[in-house]
């Protein structure tokens, strides 16, 4: 197991530098100069030289990613060209919305979709498997923007219940910063739901046919109880992998999502930033994003492995 | 009777059919024209004249969504080749040359562009080039390729290992002819279903990113790009964010129920164990 986990670590490790080259040659490739934007056009020459080696900007580009690789790994992202602000900081502001808002709606895609996938598969063909099956169906075929804005519509237009967008801050209490993030977590969890249910279901079908289901009803436990002690937990393996998967389009999706509620999270920075042409923070963003997803799927397969012991020597 | 059976085909065909049809028939025809503003008859709700009502601009929604089917299909279509055309020769590679550098090399890359959603790919391509439909195209299309290499791979493989193929090899035809001559036609059939599906994924991906303004840009109309103009006046103009979003969603639904169809008319044995 440990053998197989410093394996993945390195396979890890090595796909983030490569990831972090490929955003920084990217990026490295956009016409003109940071700094000469900053100061508008009369800027005198001299001026922009000062704030081109203030910003790390009047190195080569192999140091420059090198000071850009260092920093990270040090927790220094760079000073934000418009802002002046450190990176990191603003980041870490627009996380404290973006991050509770994958998990709330992680959680609630979670809460959804098992309950819905154990019966649709425990009473297959039945009216309830149906209307599942109907209901995802339709689900996945709904953009969760434009479900968030029908939510919008219905919940916070109509009813009143809660507010069209924007978000109090969570100095003004938890139930505050929750209830705006509930609407937003919805629209997110829903295709989610409707994909992890569908995942669930055919799994757990897959499970209830195999042979060692037949041998504990066999041996006398009752269908509930070979539903609990057998069947889910085989069945969770592939479940588990798509939650791992949902997870990185969650942290996508809630970068769109954030747009129909004028959440202050990552997703407005990152497009305010490719406006304002603030390329380290849209820079920083992107590697965050792509370690999130890549420290996911590694934590993801690292759980499977543990689960089944088959997988560490497939591997 | 055998299509009676295939219920999901037929109906998501039909569906489907229903927006190529609008998108194909926009070029030559739409009952209004989408370029022109007509201001003194802004924001009317649905008519029998305007069936699906106006904007803002009093453009006629039913004939935008009409052109905006061109600009979904034609960015998803084309993303879908980008994924087929590059991911499949490196599937087919990867599965020939099985355990070699190559091989390792191939998979390795495919998991790097895994890392990045496609939102992350159209971010940065954005902030390099700027907004425009040509780059949702490229950032679907790149995020299709491992999708299609990966699946070509796990095919070959199995198919490799087949009597028919040692024949083949015993005959001395070399492995690039064995992939294409043998192999591909085999997983056609596996190779359609996932086009299908990356088709109806594409759809969804060109409407979030034109939402969110890094897609097509105006003057064409798209739907993505409808929906977020209808954003401000959902209070007193709802339907201006109806029609667009039930266009994404029907026209979705139907290439899901189609693929969902083709996959069980391709392999009956899968939809007896599923339903």
């Amino acid at each position: 197991m440990l053998r197989y986990a410093v394996r993945r670590l390195l396979s890890l490790s090595l796909t983030l530098l490569v990831a972090s080259l490929v955003i920084f040659v990217a990026i490295e490739i956009v016409p003109g100069d940071p700094a000469a934007y900053m100061l508008g056009m009369n800027a005198a020459p001299d001026t922009v030289a000062a704030l081109r080696a203030e910003l790390g900007l009047d190195v080569g580009p192999v140091q420059r990613y090198l000071n850009w690789l260092g920093g990270m790994l040090s927790g220094d992202f760079g000073t934000s060209y418009t802002y002046r602000t450190p990176v990191v900081d603003m980041i870490g502001d627009r996380l404290m919305i973006s991050l509770p808002l994958a998990l709330y709606a992680l959680t609630l895609s979670t809460l959804i979709a098992f309950p819905a996938g154990i019966i649709a598969a425990t009473r297959r063909g039945s009216a309830a498997d149906v209307s599942v099956m109907g209901v995802t169906q339709l689900g996945v075929a709904i953009p969760n923007f434009w479900f968030a804005m029908l939510l919008v519509l219905v919940f916070a237009i109509n009813l009143r219940w809660f507010s069209a967008g924007g978000f109090p801050g969570w100095d003004q209490g938890l139930l505050a910063g929750i209830k705006a993030l509930t609407l937003p977590a919805i629209a997110l969890a829903l295709p989610q739901a409707s994909i992890l249910a569908r995942v669930m279901r055919s799994s757990l079908l897959d499970t209830l046919d195999e042979d060692f289901i037949r041998t504990a009803r066999a041996k006398g436990l009752s269908t509930r109880q070979t539903l609990w002690r057998h069947a889910l937990r085989n069945a969770l393996i592939p479940v588990l992998t798509i939650i791992g998967l949902q997870f990185s389009f969650l942290l996508a999706g809630a970068i769109i999502i954030e747009n129909v509620f004028f959440l202050p999270g990552l997703g407005r920075l990152v497009f305010q930033s490719i406006s304002q042409r603030d390329l380290i923070v849209v820079e920083s963003v992107v590697m965050l994003l792509v370690f999130a997803v890549v420290v996911v799927t590694f934590l993801v397969d690292l759980a499977y492995a543990a689960v089944d012991p088959r997988l560490r020597r497939t591997n | 009777m055998r299509w009676l059976q295939h219920r999901n085909l037929w109906l998501g065909a039909m569906l489907a059919a229903v927006f190529v049809a609008a998108a194909l028939i926009s070029f030559l025809w739409t009952p209004f024209d989408v370029t022109k503003l007509n201001i003194p008859e802004k924001l009317q709700t649905p008519s029998m004249e305007h069936w699906f009502g106006t904007d803002h601009f009093g453009r006629d929604i039913f004939s935008m969504i009409m052109v905006g089917a061109r600009t979904s299909i034609a960015v998803a279509l084309v993303a879908v080749s980008i994924g087929i055309v590059a991911g499949v020769p490196l599937g087919l590679a990867a599965a020939a040359r099985h355990d070699s550098p190559l091989d390792e090399i191939i998979m390795r890359s495919n998991d790097l562009v895994f890392a990045f959603p496609a939102l992350l790919i159209a971010i940065m391509i954005t902030a390099i080039f700027g907004p425009s439909a040509i780059n949702a195209i490229i950032a679907i299309g790149i995020f299709n390729i491992p999708v299609f290499a990966r699946l070509s791979r796990a095919a070959a493989l199995g198919l490799w290992t087949r009597e028919f193929i040692l024949a083949a090899r015993v005959a001395g035809k070399s492995a690039s002819r064995i992939s294409v001559e043998h192999i591909l036609p085999n997983m056609l059939n596996l190779l359609i279903v996932q086009g299908t599906i990356q088709f109806s994924l594409g759809i969804l991906a060109e409407a979030g990113l034109s939402y969110v303004g890094l897609g097509a840009q105006p003057p064409i109309p798209s739907w993505g790009r409808m929906l977020a103009e209808s954003q401000t006046m959902i209070t007193f103009a709802p339907h201006l964010a109806l029609f667009p979003g039930f266009a994404i969603v029907f026209t979705v639904l139907g290439l899901n129920l189609f693929g969902d169809g083709l996959r069980d008319y391709f392999d009956p044995k899968i939809s007896r164990g599923r339903h």
